[in-house]
């Protein structure tokens, strides 16, 4: 899951290095579109929630019970989304292999299965994406562009491009979606969910993929 | 004519400490110690998956003996006041002492005012950081607080021994403690000290009937560590096991670094639960 770094008030950039996608517990990402200040509490009550949850049971939760759980979340914001007040996430992981006494002898892969992507409306409503997906000001373009660039069984890395790709012809037609800034350094945030768990990658480590993304556009601007 | 009922209220007082004392006394043991990675909780403990030692917060640890319902009451009323003062202001602001005080006045409360005591002791540790810890924090100052049933709350130094017999396990462990001793010492020593006790002793404890866990001061974010399977009976028997780091997280259990490179904990693999017998509360609900 990968996000860009702009926030906007109308025509001014609030934020040039905003985040929007979080880890939001071992197995899972969330990304968010919509009212900044809401978006963050929310995500910031989420993942207090799937914790929560974890210490006093002793297990996590399943990954439909989080995605469930986040719907009741943007459900119970209607109203304030109804005064322009909205919240869009958008959710993915892999189910917990230590979720309901799984069997610890199966390897991990098979027992976490594929990703799987939830999208939501400000209604609640939650709805499985298959491939790929994208929230936001800017997303029918990147979900224009992962449509050509989407690869079913690419590696991490491919993937990975594939985001800042897209993230990158979003900002080439949105001006809401920020593009790389290379000047201060400011990079999409990329978090990565496999079955050894959730991880933030470094700006280092996007830095190089996103700089390898802004040559070839040099060589040729429509990627 | 029927003598009206009465007793002082010393005598009152007295019979409620007594009847608290035998019931956390006739359970099984429970250690904490701090050692150079951290704080070590060991608990005789026969079931996998009914626990007595628990992650409250980042940096804080709890472990409890007696009555099981009343503790894991208490367990979960700690989580969701950490929870909820860790999310109102700063996951930082939540520390091990005010936590062990809310402990103690509700405790305290409970003694004095319900009809029952509660029978449990609670041990709340926090574990302070590896140098680069938050403000009040520095290498060395791990914070073990022990409660009683009746609500007093002892600042401990070097660690804690609750419930069951508890004089053999303090003077085996008084006679091993070293300050700054390393996981495998700190986790032999523990065991050995456990076993003094109960019957048959001395007993030599396997790892299915122990409850092992860690607070790893050298992990950011949640540092609370369940040490179970191989990687525990490894520290056990081997005594040229060489300890990593990594060999403290269940090998089964998925590790998430979380987002500032930390690493996410991963819950328990309980399985289903077993009714162990010896834990189902019967009149005198004993774990």
């Amino acid at each position: 899951m990968a996000g860009d770094r702009r926030a906007t008030m109308g025509n001014i950039i609030a934020q040039r290095d905003i985040e929007k996608v979080f880890i939001a517990d071992s197995h899972s990402a969330i990304g968010i579109a919509g009212t900044a200040g809401m978006a963050v509490e929310m995500v910031r009550l989420f993942r207090l929630e799937l914790e929560h949850y974890e210490k006093i049971e002793g297990v996590r939760l399943s990954l439909d019970g989080k995605a469930n759980r986040l719907a009741t979340m943007i459900r119970g914001n209607l109203g304030m989304a109804m005064q322009g007040l909205a919240v869009v996430p958008l959710f993915a992981g892999l189910e917990d292999p230590s979720a309901f006494g799984a069997d610890l002898q199966t390897p991990e892969s098979v027992i976490t299965g594929p990703g799987r992507i939830f999208s939501y409306d400000i209604a609640g409503g939650k709805y499985e994406e298959h491939d790929y997906f994208a929230v936001g000001s800017g997303s029918m373009f990147a979900r224009s562009a992962l449509k050509k660039r989407y690869e079913a069984g690419a590696d991490l890395a491919t993937t990975v491009r594939a985001t800042i790709e897209a993230l990158y012809d979003a900002a080439d037609d949105d001006s809401a979606t920020g593009g790389p800034d290379l000047t201060r350094r400011i990079f999409p945030v990329v978090v990565s969910v496999t079955a050894a768990g959730a991880v933030r990658w470094s700006d280092d480590e996007v830095g190089v993929v996103t700089e390898s993304v802004v040559a070839g556009r040099m060589l040729k601007p429509g990627g | 004519m029927t003598m009206p009922i009465y007793a002082s209220p010393e005598q009152f007082m007295r019979d409620r400490s007594e009847y608290a004392r035998k019931g956390i006394a006739r359970g099984r043991s429970v250690v904490v110690t701090t050692y150079s990675g951290g704080v070590l909780f060991v608990a005789e403990n026969h079931s996998p998956t009914l626990h007595k030692v628990s992650e409250i917060y980042d940096r804080i640890g709890f472990a409890a003996v007696g009555r099981y319902n009343e503790f894991e009451n208490l367990r979960t009323a700690g989580i969701r006041l950490a929870d909820v003062r860790g999310f109102s202001y700063d996951r930082r602001d939540v520390t091990g002492r005010w936590l062990a005080n809310a402990y103690a006045q509700t405790v305290g409360s409970i003694f004095s005012e319900h009809q029952k005591p509660f029978e449990v002791e609670l041990c709340v540790a926090e574990v302070s950081g590896a140098g680069a810890g938050g403000v009040g924090t520095a290498v060395g100052a791990d914070q073990l607080y022990r409660i009683s049933y009746d609500g007093s709350i002892v600042d401990e130094r070097r660690f804690v021994v609750m419930g069951g017999v508890t004089e053999p396990v303090i003077t085996a462990l008084t006679a091993s403690f070293t300050q700054g001793w390393d996981l495998p010492t700190a986790l032999r020593a523990a065991v050995a000290a456990l076993g003094t006790t109960g019957e048959n002793a001395p007993r030599e404890l396997l790892p299915a009937q122990l409850e092992v866990a860690v607070l790893d001061r050298t992990v950011a974010g949640r540092t609370f560590r369940r040490i179970v399977g191989s990687t525990l009976a490894a520290l056990l028997v081997d005594p040229a096991a060489p300890v990593d780091p990594e060999a403290l997280v269940d090998p089964e259990a998925p590790v998430g670094p979380a987002e500032d490179a930390g690493i996410e904990p991963g819950a328990d693999a309980s399985a289903e639960p077993e009714p162990d017998g010896e834990q189902q509360p019967p009149a005198d609900g004993d774990t």
